[in-house]
């Protein structure tokens, strides 16, 4: 019922999700954006360990409820696809089809027979494999065994693979029929070129039609090792029995490597930058999409992008694009703004739809807004009240299991400071105006961006932007960078991006 | 990431209540008829207040149709207190997150905040039960952000767009037949004066359900709740006509043709929900049977249909039992490359044959009910939903206690009864079908740009 499907919208087969979900709650706001960033676990302290094999491990105890998440990132998501794009997810779908002296339909019974919630995913930096469980000795260990089966005995069967390569295939061409998905593979493509993230973790019909067996073997024996691994869990047990279970999850992996560093994304192709590409679809909205390169996790920008943009666009009603578009004048039901943190450096995105026959106003509107917040920064009001927003609001960011889980999986997987909840608020606090005007200076070079726009007309060109105080952002090098979290509650917020 | 099991089990399971263990309910009835519940969840210093009106697209007739919704945003238009946009600028200013949605049989407003701050979202919401001032200027406006609203969510994806079709043609006389967001023409024809009648009408704390979980002390929170809601006014509110849908006598089929890559099935039966059922069981066992059906991996759609035959790439059910008139048990699904609609219509059809020939087996009957009863615990893990239940409950006219009984109800279901209600209700005669048939979209290629 209270679904949250926009999370959810890279899953196929969701149809009816979606179907009800929309006929049961029509919610106020549509803004979309990246899950929030901060948290301090509730006076709890993250603990963490490394598995013999090199895993990674971080564990919050939290005895309330009597249940445990457990959430395991491999570097093995699409930008580990090469030129098999679509490889990562095949791989990540295959993991329970089959594993050990079980097939599918045993492996998700004995699952399901203990009311266990068990999952797999992929997307560009991450490929993830979680299971919710309760903490009942016997339910736990069914499901564990069953976990440890799909982690280190995966069958990857022709016939399974075949199959789930139609459903795959059939995923494509849902995409095709929605001008967001559309706009998505289009906006990621311009702004990437030819890096690893320019490519959609479900991949084109070329490159999943082609994809065998032994592709999917070597991937998961190059990327489904210990070394590669972080091990996220949360829930009602103790030290001992959290060490246990990462020892035996992980400990039946091969120890390998940790996967390269990721190349740095080139800088926009100039024959894109500043331009706007329309994609001809039938719909009665344009959908827009707008961008640069962002940031990385770590980034040392990253702080006063984070709450420059929250007053920018991240914060819904409190934002100038929403004030701008959607309460002056009514153009969309969502606009937004936000930075999705990557391992190296995501996107900038802003985005909204709005009836065709004024998307060029809405564009121009859109730039303007943006050249403006670029040139002149945000008041002292605004930026005092976004710091209220966002330190005061710091509780509800980690008020559940699953907040907490998507977190310290966040915070391992990208080697972020164990402190970074801790000190998420004063960090955010220290922020200044000039901080945010340096920042966007360098980093938001607004003449520059890449547009695309899904709709039935090519937009009219908007007047030529401002360029203010823009200058070409050099991406800072070195590691770091994407959210694996979920937003803080089943509601408006869908996690943009990645 | 949990996204197909976690979905089917909170589409198909919706709610299980919270087991022994789980903190019980406060209630508390102001002397003007507003009703608070308040349940304690102290792991996180944290509180979620939501205000559910027993009033949403159900109540609605033609000519009006999407009134509740708009209404709805117009709640964030501003009090002769406080001015158009400054509503949710106030709770974020203190560090809070706010909106609202619209449903069937509700519309509800919530606040999720720091547990200190829950005065503020009492005062905001008092506030606006009873002093909207509606300007014309922001009415129009947002009439304009709701109909891109329906263009987003509706006229731009097919599959919705089946739906509220399928919607419409499988009802005769029910309300439930038209669209919460409200039929096109009827939002171009809206009023202020239209949506001022809606607003007296309904928004009286006699029409209101006050639900705050989290970190709080209950009578606390009942002398908060006194302080900021207890000296307004009550009135009386129309009585809800009974609106029983005709019966059906004789299956429908509709087809519907938009842009669009892929087919798409869409089936519903006619059943009863909890509140209409002649014996209770009878939804319980329809929401097992959901189960069996869809609720997970292991069910029978995704493996014989899905992964044995290979018809569809996705079958999926959805029942709420929580409704406040009968409705539907729905089915839908994507046939696979090269399969048609058809076929998997007949192949959805011979499981419910099936369904009413034998008794599910012991095996899968007990699975279900174990993920009921997991899933009533891990709803623990979000305040959000534990309110949601409640304030759902609550303003259908079931009770809040419903939530409580959630898990044994299940439990008691028999296999014998899951074929009853086969027997009973998915039958032809209250079918409905709709099929999705795909306008080509010139230029588009498969995963292409």
């Amino acid at each position: 019922m209270a679904v949250n499907t926009q999370r959810l919208k890279y899953v196929l087969v969701l149809v009816l999700a979606a179907v009800v979900a929309v006929a049961l709650l029509w919610q106020r706001t549509g803004e979309e954006g990246p899950p929030p960033e901060q948290g301090s676990i509730n006076g709890v302290a993250i603990q963490q360990w490394t598995t013999e094999k090199g895993a990674r491990v971080l564990f919050v105890p939290t005895p309330q409820l009597p249940m445990v998440d457990i959430r395991i990132l491999f570097d093995a998501g699409s930008a580990r696809d090469g030129d098999a794009s679509g490889l990562a997810r095949l791989t990540s779908i295959l993991l329970d089809h089959g594993a050990g002296e079980w097939d599918t339909n045993t492996i998700a019974a004995r699952f399901e027979d203990v009311g266990a919630q068990f999952g797999t995913g992929a997307r560009r930096d991450m490929a993830s494999v979680s299971l919710r469980s309760l903490t009942e000795p016997e339910l736990l260990e069914q499901a564990l065994a069953t976990m440890q089966a799909v982690l280190q005995q995966p069958r990857f069967e022709e016939s399974e693979l075949e199959r789930e390569r139609r459903r795959m295939l059939i995923g494509l061409q849902n995409e095709l029929q929605s001008p967001a998905s559309i706009a998505e593979r289009r906006f990621y493509a311009t702004l990437y070129g030819t890096h690893p993230y320019a490519a959609m973790p479900s991949g084109t019909p070329e490159t999943v039609g082609a994809l065998t067996v032994k592709q999917v073997r070597d991937f998961y024996r190059r990327y489904y090792v210990a070394r590669n691994a972080t091990v996220a869990i949360v829930g009602a047990l103790d030290r001992e029995q959290a060490e246990s279970i990462a020892a035996r999850l992980m400990d039946g992996l091969a120890e390998g490597e940790a996967a390269p560093a990721l190349p740095t994304p080139p800088p926009l192709d100039e024959a894109v930058a500043g331009e706007t590409i329309h994609v001809a679809y039938p719909s009665a909205q344009s959908h827009i999409r707008m961008g640069a390169l962002g940031v990385f996790r770590g980034d040392p920008d990253y702080f006063p992008l984070y709450v420059g943009n929250h007053i920018l666009g991240g914060s819904g009603f409190s934002s100038r694009i929403v004030e701008e578009i959607r309460e002056e004048r009514g153009l969309a039901y969502s606009s937004y703004s936000y930075f999705l943190p990557m391992r190296v450096p995501g996107p900038f995105v802003v985005g909204m739809q709005t009836r065709d026959d004024q998307t060029g106003e809405a564009l121009a509107l859109l730039k303007k807004t943006i050249t403006d917040f670029v040139a002149q920064g945000p008041t002292p009001e605004e930026l005092a009240h976004a710091k209220k927003n966002i330190t005061g609001g710091f509780p509800l960011r980690v008020d559940s299991n699953s907040d907490i889980v998507g977190y310290i999986g966040m915070i391992g997987f990208y080697r972020l400071p164990l402190d970074y909840l801790q000190t998420f608020n004063e960090k955010v606090e220290a922020v200044t105006l000039a901080q945010i005007r340096d920042a966007f200076g360098r980093r938001v070079d607004v003449a520059g961006m890449a547009t695309v726009v899904v709709g039935k007309t090519a937009p009219t060109p908007p007047p030529a932007a401002e360029p203010g105080e823009a200058a070409p952002a050099p991406a800072p090098p070195a590691p770091e960078p994407e959210p694996a979290p979920l937003p803080a509650q089943p509601s408006p917020q869908g996690s943009g991006g990645d | 990431m949990l996204p197909l099991v976690l979905a089917a089990l909170l589409l198909v399971l919706p709610a299980g209540a919270a087991p022994a263990s789980g903190s019980p309910v406060h209630e508390y009835m102001l002397d003007n008829g507003l009703k608070l519940l308040v349940r304690e969840d102290h792991r996180a210093p944290v509180v979620v207040s939501q205000i559910w009106y027993k009033v949403g697209g159900s109540n609605e007739h033609s000519g009006i149709t999407g009134i509740s919704h708009v209404l709805e945003h117009m709640m964030f238009k501003g009090t002769a207190k406080i001015p158009p946009g400054k509503f949710s600028k106030i709770i974020a200013a203190n560090g809070g997150q706010d909106n609202a949605f619209t449903g069937k049989d509700y519309t509800a407003y919530f606040q999720q905040l720091e547990r200190s701050r829950l005065a503020v979202s009492f005062e905001l919401e008092a506030d606006r039960m009873l002093n909207l001032t509606l300007p014309e200027d922001e009415f129009m406006k947002e009439r304009q952000v709701v109909i891109e609203e329906r263009r987003l969510r509706t006229e731009d994806r097919p599959r919705a767009l089946t739906y509220e079709q399928f919607n419409a043609v499988a009802f005769l006389n029910s309300p439930y037949k038209n669209p919460i967001i409200g039929w096109r023409d009827d939002l171009d024809s809206l009023t202020v004066a239209d949506l001022r009648d809606w607003y007296q009408r309904w928004y009286t704390p006699n029409n209101a359900t006050l639900v705050v979980v989290g970190d709080v002390v209950p009578d606390e929170v009942h002398a908060l709740a006194q302080q900021h809601f207890g000296s307004l006014p009550k009135r009386p509110v129309p009585p809800v006509k009974p609106r029983r849908e005709t019966p059906q006598q004789g299956m429908r089929r509709i087809t519907v043709r938009a842009h669009a890559q892929l087919p798409y099935l869409l089936m519903g039966y006619k059943v009863p929900v909890l509140k209409t059922a002649a014996e209770e069981w009878e939804a319980y066992a329809l929401e097992v049977l959901a189960g069996v059906l869809a609720g997970g991996e292991s069910a029978r759609f995704p493996r014989r249909i899905v992964r044995e035959q290979q018809l569809a790439a996705g079958v999926d059910v959805g029942y709420n039992l929580w409704g406040r008139y009968s409705d539907l048990f729905l089915v839908d699904a994507t046939p696979s490359e090269g399969q048609t609609a058809a076929g998997v219509e007949a192949a959805i059809r011979a499981e419910i044959t099936r369904l009413q020939n034998e008794l599910v087996s012991e095996e899968e009957l007990r699975r279900v009910k174990a993920q009921v009863i997991a899933q009533s615990v891990y709803e623990r893990d979000s305040v959000f939903y534990q309110a949601m239940q409640l304030g759902q409950l609550e303003t259908v006219g079931l009770g809040w206690q419903r939530a409580d009984e959630y898990v044994d109800r299940v439990r008691a279901v028999t296999r014998e009864q899951l074929q009853q209600v086969a027997k009973k209700y998915l039958v032809d005669d209250g079918l409905t079908v709709a099929v999705l048939e795909p306008l080509p979209v010139a230029g588009a290629q498969a995963g292409g740009e």
